[in-house]
């Protein structure tokens, strides 16, 4: 059997890929935006100092990094709904229950994450603005933040293309994104080449596209006047003849 | 304002802080007039950073009393008892009380103009474009009108501590605590931060110094206080301080710096 490269553009440029990929890539994000903001609150429980909040949140950590995420899955989508009827519902929707999964797994990594980058931040700075009459609030918001979070990107783009990958999974409770979709090519057709380098090919310019993001996010927090690093500016007034191209 | 000759802008009495089990100020008492410069020398762990970081609010004191223009600070005396003033109350408290630090803290991610400009729209809500020409005259006062746009990393040790000073003067306190701020520059660049602090106390800006710099202390200081495990062994003139230190430590210790 050849690689059929007809059955492969097809399934490429076909409606059920590009709906395929575009639910995985809203569970991704949204998955990430909750993780964050839910891994954000866990930070700072387990940097709070108060016991019980250290101990609450060490073990949701434990928990949700230990756990299998394909385990987690099954349960939220069978196990769950069994124990509490609300979920019973119709409105409980595979796509839903993915949701629940990835995010509170993506809280428990990026809690560890923007935890540490948050003691990353020099003791001097929070210092230094409660010098100047910050509130501790403020102090957060205006001063460890913003360099909490130039030195999260990198790990957090890693995640961010981990959570892409782990919406795959998702198939196992016939959420119908990119494996799903291929999946069910397959199933009629047997041509597991062209149907699932087709998936791949999605996965691989998704990916692609997280990482010209996260590059442009990094260069846009270099915290210099210039917009690019390259050689300086001549001073105004100062008159460069380079007649040889020497310092280009 | 009018400085007093009488009354002390800033007093001090009392002081105490531990770490644990060490002891690390002792009680100590000191007074400032308005308008004082003191230099405060000592050898490294005798406690002078602690001492600025209390009263800076940036610690809690174990003993002991901070009065400023007449009011007790760390206190909250709202309704009619003394009782330990809450973080939002030590915030509002420190307005009064400036910190230039030895590694500067300059906030990486602003440039100088913003970085001089932040607390005044956050904290003391002056609308943003004031704040940001009140930031750039004050720039300008530390010579550095010029480079208002660059980011701390962009600029040398010595323009940092510029636009740290700048940046607690813009508040307005009505003292202004140094800790060893030339410390962390090159030999070079240390001669343009005195500069700054020698116009400041020439304009009447009441400042606690804690430094290395004998020839800064000599010719700008009112008073030196010398810092020995905790305690305060020795306050005088520069003259009588440097020329006939009474205290067998001082002796001992300005013959190392010296
Ligand atoms: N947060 C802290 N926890 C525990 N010990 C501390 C803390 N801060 C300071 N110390 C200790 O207190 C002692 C005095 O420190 P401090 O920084 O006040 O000294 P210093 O006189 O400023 O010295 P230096 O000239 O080195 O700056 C040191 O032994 C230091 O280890
Ligand atoms: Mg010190």
């Amino acid at each position: 059997m050849n690689f059929d490269f007809s059955i492969f553009w097809n399934a490429l440029t076909s409606l059920n890929y590009v709906n395929g990929a575009v639910l995985a890539i809203l569970l991704a994000v949204l998955a990430m935006a909750l993780g964050i903001v839910l891994g954000f609150l866990i930070a700072l429980a387990r940097i709070s100092g108060k016991r019980w909040l250290v101990t609450l949140s060490s073990v949701y950590v434990g928990v949700f990094r230990g756990l299998p995420t394909l385990l987690i899955l099954l349960l939220a989508w069978n196990a769950a709904p069994q124990l509490i009827p609300a979920l019973r519902s119709d409105a409980y929707s595979p796509f839903v229950a993915a949701l629940i999964s990835l995010t509170l797994v993506q809280a428990a990594y990026m809690a560890e994450i923007i935890r540490s980058a948050l003691l990353s931040v020099d003791a001097g700075q929070p210092l230094a603005a409660r010098a100047l009459g910050l509130t501790p609030v403020q102090t957060m918001i205006r001063v460890v933040i913003p360099q909490a979070i130039r030195i999260a990107i990198p790990p957090t783009g890693s995640e961010l293309i981990n959570t892409i990958k782990y919406t795959s999974l998702a198939s196992v409770i016939s959420l119908r994104e990119l494996l799903t979709t291929a999946q069910s090519g397959v199933s009629t057709t047997f041509r597991y080449a062209e149907f699932y380098a087709a998936a791949a090919i999605y996965y691989l310019a998704i990916v692609t596209i997280v990482t010209v993001v996260q590059a442009q996010l990094e260069r846009k927090l270099l915290w210099t006047s210039k917009d690019v690093p390259s050689a300086p500016r001549p001073e105004p007034g100062t008159v460069t003849l380079d007649l040889k191209g020497t310092k280009a | 304002m009018i400085p007093s000759t009488i009354e002390p802008l800033l007093s001090v009495s009392d002081l105490a802080k531990s770490y644990g089990a060490n002891e690390i100020l002792k009680g100590v008492n000191f007074s400032i007039k308005a308008g004082e410069v003191k230099a405060i020398l000592g050898a490294s762990g005798s406690g002078k950073s602690t001492m600025l970081r209390l009263i800076a609010l940036l610690e809690r004191a174990d003993r002991g009393e901070i009065v400023l223009a007449g009011r007790r600070l760390g206190v909250d005396d709202r309704r009619g008892k003394e009782t330990a003033a809450s973080e939002r109350q030590l915030a509002y408290q420190r307005r009064d009380v400036g910190m230039v630090f030895q590694q500067f803290n300059l906030f990486p991610h602003m440039d100088a103009l913003h970085n001089v400009a932040l607390a005044l729209t956050v904290v003391q809500n002056v609308r943003r474009r004031e704040a940001l020409e009140a930031a750039a005259e004050m720039l300008n006062r530390v010579g550095l009108g010029n480079r208002s746009h660059k980011y701390p990393r962009e600029l040398s040790g010595g323009q940092q501590q510029r636009v740290a000073i700048a940046r607690a003067l813009v508040l307005n306190p009505s003292v202004l605590l140094f800790d060893e701020p030339t410390s962390a520059l090159d030999v070079e660049l240390v001669g343009e931060v005195l500069k700054v602090m020698e116009s400041l106390a020439a304009e009447g800006m009441t400042m606690i110094v804690v430094t290395h710099e004998i020839g800064f202390a000599k010719r700008v200081a009112d008073e030196v206080l010398m810092f020995d495990r905790g305690s305060i062994i020795e306050q005088a003139d520069p003259e009588t301080f440097f020329g006939s230190p009474a205290h067998e430590r001082t002796r001992s210790f300005l013959s190392h710096v010296r």
